[in-house]
């Protein structure tokens, strides 16, 4: 089954292109652990998931590049051929000249209905291409215009059309100090469209990757390449192939097929006064991981540890909580790699940050005009603060 | 790799305005490639290629020549188009043989054969309107900037998008409008300028310079009685004069543009011309293009100007800046001849081992006036000049975190009314003709806060900041630029509701001749000294109602007007205040909405 990514805006496409160079690179690794009929069947379904088949044997990124300006799609298309490893779809990038001004409104109001037809016309194809869909992989940023405010809308749009397909979202997080002065408007505007819209948001956040660049990899002047490789990474170790079963040498034909609903036990959520004098915020409780396990030795490795009840919410059990995946053969090179995609409380401060930022912001009103502007009134300024608000509490209660 | 799709294959194609087939070309190239044709025909470049063109038979490979002159001229006139595709464009009527290249790319290319013709010119412009003596002065320091900025970028000499930017390329063979070139080799830049004065000296004097060329003969708006240092005369006699003259050049201006997306208009508060018509072309440019942004560089007047009633000028001019310009950067005189002292004395100290540059790119402007004779502003106007450039720059060239004009009054201008950014330009000796060994990167975040480094008597240490822009060129990555901020933060005040106001933009193009540069705009309390003193000088002149017949002898000036623009001030004024009051209160969050589970 395939995966057709969508690159949103300049954060998107400079992701983007790192994420399919990953994925190539490693499905191309030499040192493989594994045998050559099993690294074969990791290839092929690399493949489907990612690319799709061109005349003289170069793959094709099942990819469309959104930008409301030239340059940054225009590089990313350079780089790929250059690399003659693989490549984009020729027709599959749409751009404008005037980007949209880091203003979420803009890309919602303004881009998003203007541009509605060619760019689903573009996804639209991307996804005939595909013999079976799964879904879709949409990158994108919250603070600035684009990504943000035309993603939002897009999403709402594969809700419409594509509803049985998986939408998964990744967003990045900006960095905590500026990088955008209204980041925070955009970002609070962005989580609480998507929340109704999107299946999954997988989240990255600026200032964490810069953490790894600097104290793990010890990276002297990062830049957002060195930013973008690590994330790259981490994607790449998600979404390559891994088996479908226990034991079963077969490569999971649904990529995005994590039982992604988070289901309430019947009985309802227990009454909030209870299990908040229990639980002190420093124990990180989740609802789901996922742990993804590639290289050697992974059929005898102990996961007892992720299995412990105190990890989880009290009216789950581990064993619905918690999903391993795995595959022999390495990636990238790494003779033994993990991976944990996890649904916790441990957005939460981040989230609440953002939501105070925000409020404070919106309560003396400023930038608010810009908004308004483009027809984002304060009614969905209040909309998005109270989503938000529900979201943090939600996982608070954990 | 190029290639080709026949036939209506994108949206609407019959738009792309020629009677043949019309047929997109999508695709870029990779690598170098000569292109022979048979006919003669307008070729282009598309981005990111770098293609050479051969005008005649294949037997004549002449590589680097331009690509067909003759053959289809012009351009439909693109405005209302809706691009619906990236495509870059065009190409080829006739046979086409290809040569250099890899195999690959050569059976690519050649499978693109004949008749094959298109379209498409997507273009992000910007125009820069330069109005009375200073404004043309600025102004041509400015084109000569680019076009050396440009040079040096692009060596190629192909018209790319940088450069459409702020010029037109045009064949000048052609007789009659010179209709626009698409892309392929420059023929001859036309700058995308309109130059306003109401005497003919400067624009003269410009004419007659080396940059002669750069701009066209119809995009002149000039007068010879000038406006005598009286805005009333400028404002409204001239704007009356010549409103439907600036709406025609401006309109054919914007006829050559796809997407028109700043305005940049110069001028100095003080005079007559500037001041006056430079702030009516204001409203004119708000009615008849309310979507192109409208981002002014004022020169305000100094304490000691010699010209007695710039205070009344620049008053009146305040109020339609006020209500008429979305950003506005203010710079005074002072300030600018500070600036050049400090690098005088840096560059005569000897100390740092400096030795003046041989390709001089900033300062003393070259191409500008006369050679030998340096006019004590020419150094003062390439600040200015410079600023401009750097504030496009990210908008042009390319970049890891990229910043276009609409997202600086986007992220800078909180409030509509409080659109004043106070700017500079760091480290100093990229703006001069010097090398001077780079010091610490860290040094040049440190400068731009300085007071001494400001761009107008300003010192935005020691006030409120309601945001800031730092505008970083070249080799800098962004841990540079975190660290930095971390760094600085503390010794800054920002207001309580915006405490991490940073936008930051990397620009990857370095000015020419130098690693790195920095921009810093700063949206920040400190500007309100410069409207106070403002309104001090009025009022000294105004009590006395000293030359004020001068104005009211102009018809439709009444003493009203003058009461306005100065409770326009005072309101402005009292805006800074109110957020002053707040700098020293402590920082508290509001209490959030409470949410029932």
């Amino acid at each position: 089954m395939s995966i057709v990514t969508l690159q949103l805006g300049q954060c998107g496409n400079q992701i983007g292109f790192e994420v399919f160079d990953a994925l190539f690179s490693d499905s191309h690794c030499p040192q493989r652990l594994c045998s050559k009929r099993e690294n074969e069947a990791y290839q092929a379904s690399c493949k489907e998931r990612f690319f799709s088949e061109e005349e003289n044997g170069v793959p094709i990124a099942r990819a469309v590049l959104v930008d409301m300006e030239p340059k940054v799609i225009n590089q990313t298309l350079l780089k790929a051929a250059q690399s003659g490893r693989w490549k984009y779809g020729q027709h599959s990038g749409f751009c404008q000249k005037q980007g949209s001004g880091n203003n979420w409104a803009y890309g919602y109001s303004v881009h998003g209905p203007r541009h509605e037809e060619p760019i689903l016309n573009l996804i639209q194809k991307e996804a005939e291409k595909c013999d079976s869909l799964s879904g879709f992989f949409i990158i994108m940023s919250m603070a600035g215009g684009t990504g943000s405010g035309l993603g939002a809308f897009v999403t709402q749009n594969l809700q419409d059309q594509y509803s049985s397909s998986l939408k998964m979202n990744q967003i990045i997080w900006p960095y905590g100090t500026g990088e955008v002065i209204v980041q925070n408007y955009n970002s609070i505007l962005t989580l609480s469209h998507l929340y109704r819209s999107s299946d999954a948001l997988l989240v990255h956040e600026n200032d964490a990757v810069h953490k790894i660049c600097a104290k793990l990899m010890n990276i002297k002047h990062i830049s957002f390449s060195d930013i973008n490789q690590v994330l790259a990474h981490q994607l790449g170790s998600v979404f390559q192939p891994t088996y479908s079963a226990e034991g079963s040498f077969h490569y999971r034909r649904n990529p995005l097929g994590i039982d992604w609903q988070v289901r309430p036990p019947l009985s309802g959520l227990p009454t909030l006064g209870k299990t908040s004098l229990n639980k002190e915020l420093h124990f990180n409780t989740s609802i789901a991981n996922l742990l993804i396990l590639r290289g050697k030795d992974v059929h005898s490795a102990d996961l007892g540890g992720f299995k412990d009840p105190a990890l989880y919410t009290s009216w789950l059990a581990p064993d619905n909580a918690f999903n391993v995946w795995k595959t022999q053969r390495a990636f990238s090179k790494y003779e033994k790699s993990a991976a944990l995609v996890s649904n916790s409380q441990f957005l939460v401060k981040p989230l609440d940050v953002i939501v105070g930022k925000a409020w404070n912001m919106f309560a003396s009103k400023a930038y608010i005009h810009q908004y308004t502007k483009f027809g984002i009134e304060e009614e969905d300024f209040l909309d998005s603060f109270t989503l938000l608000e529900q979201v943090v509490a939600s996982y608070r209660n954990l | 790799m190029l290639t080709k799709q026949r036939g209506p294959g994108g949206p609407a194609p019959s738009r792309y305005g020629n009677e043949e087939t019309p047929v997109h070309v999508h695709g870029f190239l990779t690598e170098k490639l000569s292109l022979n044709l048979d006919k003669s025909v307008t070729t282009s470049a598309t981005c990111g290629s770098s293609v050479t063109y051969g005008t005649s038979a294949p037997s004549e490979s002449a590589v680097g020549e331009p690509g067909g002159c003759e053959g289809r001229r012009g351009l439909p006139r693109s405005l209302g188009w809706p691009p619906c595709s990236m495509t870059q464009s065009v190409v080829v009527q006739g046979k086409l043989r290809v040569e250099g290249g890899t195999p690959l790319a050569r059976s690519q290319a050649a499978s693109f054969a004949t008749n094959v013709r298109s379209v498409s010119f997507l273009s992000l412009f910007l125009s820069l309107i330069a109005v009375g003596q200073c404004g043309n002065q600025i102004g041509c320091c400015f084109w000569d900037l680019a076009l050396r900025e440009h040079a040096a970028v692009n060596q190629k000499g192909i018209y790319d998008e940088a450069i459409s930017s702020f010029f037109r390329n045009v064949d000048t063979r052609v007789v009659g409008d010179g209709g626009s070139i698409s892309k392929g080799k420059i023929c001859s830049l036309k700058a995308r300028a309109v130059l306003i004065d109401m005497e003919e000296g400067v624009v003269n004097e410009i004419l007659q310079g080396p940059l002669r060329d750069v701009f066209d003969t119809k995009q002149l708006i000039t007068d010879i009685s000038g406006s005598g240092n009286n805005w009333a005369v400028g404002h409204r006699v001239f704007g009356n004069l010549y409103q439907e003259q600036i709406l025609e050049k401006l309109r054919k201006s914007a006829e050559h543009c796809d997407c028109l997306q700043c305005f940049f208009i110069i001028h100095s508060m003080g005079g007559g011309t500037g001041s006056g018509l430079g702030t009516f072309l204001l409203k004119v440019l708000e009615d008849e293009f309310p979507e192109v942004y409208r981002l002014v560089t004022s020169v305000y007047p100094s304490g000691e100007d010699d010209v007695i009633t710039s205070p009344y000028n620049s008053i009146l001019a305040m109020k339609e800046l006020n209500e008429h310009a979305d950003c506005v950067l203010p710079i005074d005189n002072q300030s600018l001849f500070d600036i050049i002292s400090k690098i005088d004395l840096m560059v005569n100290s000897g100390k740092l081992g400096t030795t003046i540059k041989p390709k001089s790119l900033v300062t003393s402007s070259a191409g500008a006036s006369k050679k030998r004779q340096e006019k004590p502003f020419d150094a003062m106007n390439n600040i200015v000049a410079n600023l401009l450039l750097n504030l496009t720059s990210s908008a042009r060239f390319e970049g890891s975190l990229n910043m276009d004009l609409n997202e600086i009054s986007m992220n800078l201008v909180p409030f509509p009314q409080l659109h004043y950014l106070v700017s500079s330009l760091t480290p100093l000796y990229t703006l001069a003709d010097v090398n001077i060994p780079p010091r610490r990167l860290d040094q040049m975040f440190s400068d731009a806060f300085s007071k001494h480094h400001q761009l107008i008597q300003a010192d935005p240490k020691h006030n409120l900041y309601l945001a800031c822009a730092l505008m970083v060129r070249g080799n800098v990555q962004i841990s540079d630029l975190r660290r930095n901020i971390e760094r600085l933060k503390p010794s800054l005040q920002f207001v309580s509701w915006n405490q991490e106001g940073w936008k930051t933009s990397l620009c990857s193009v370095p000015p020419v001749g130098h690693s790195y540069s920095l921009l810093a705009l700063a949206n920040n309390t400190c500007v309100k000294p410069t409207f106070v003193e403002l309104r001090e000088r009025f009022m000294r002149l105004y009590k006395k109602k000293a030359h004020l017949h001068h104005y009211l002898q102009i018809e439709g000036m009444e003493e009203s007007c003058f009461t306005e623009a100065v409770s326009s001030l005072s309101a402005l004024i009292q805006e800074y205040n109110q957020l002053d009051a707040t700098k020293s209160m402590p920082v508290e969050d509001l209490p959030r909405l409470s949410i029932a589970v």
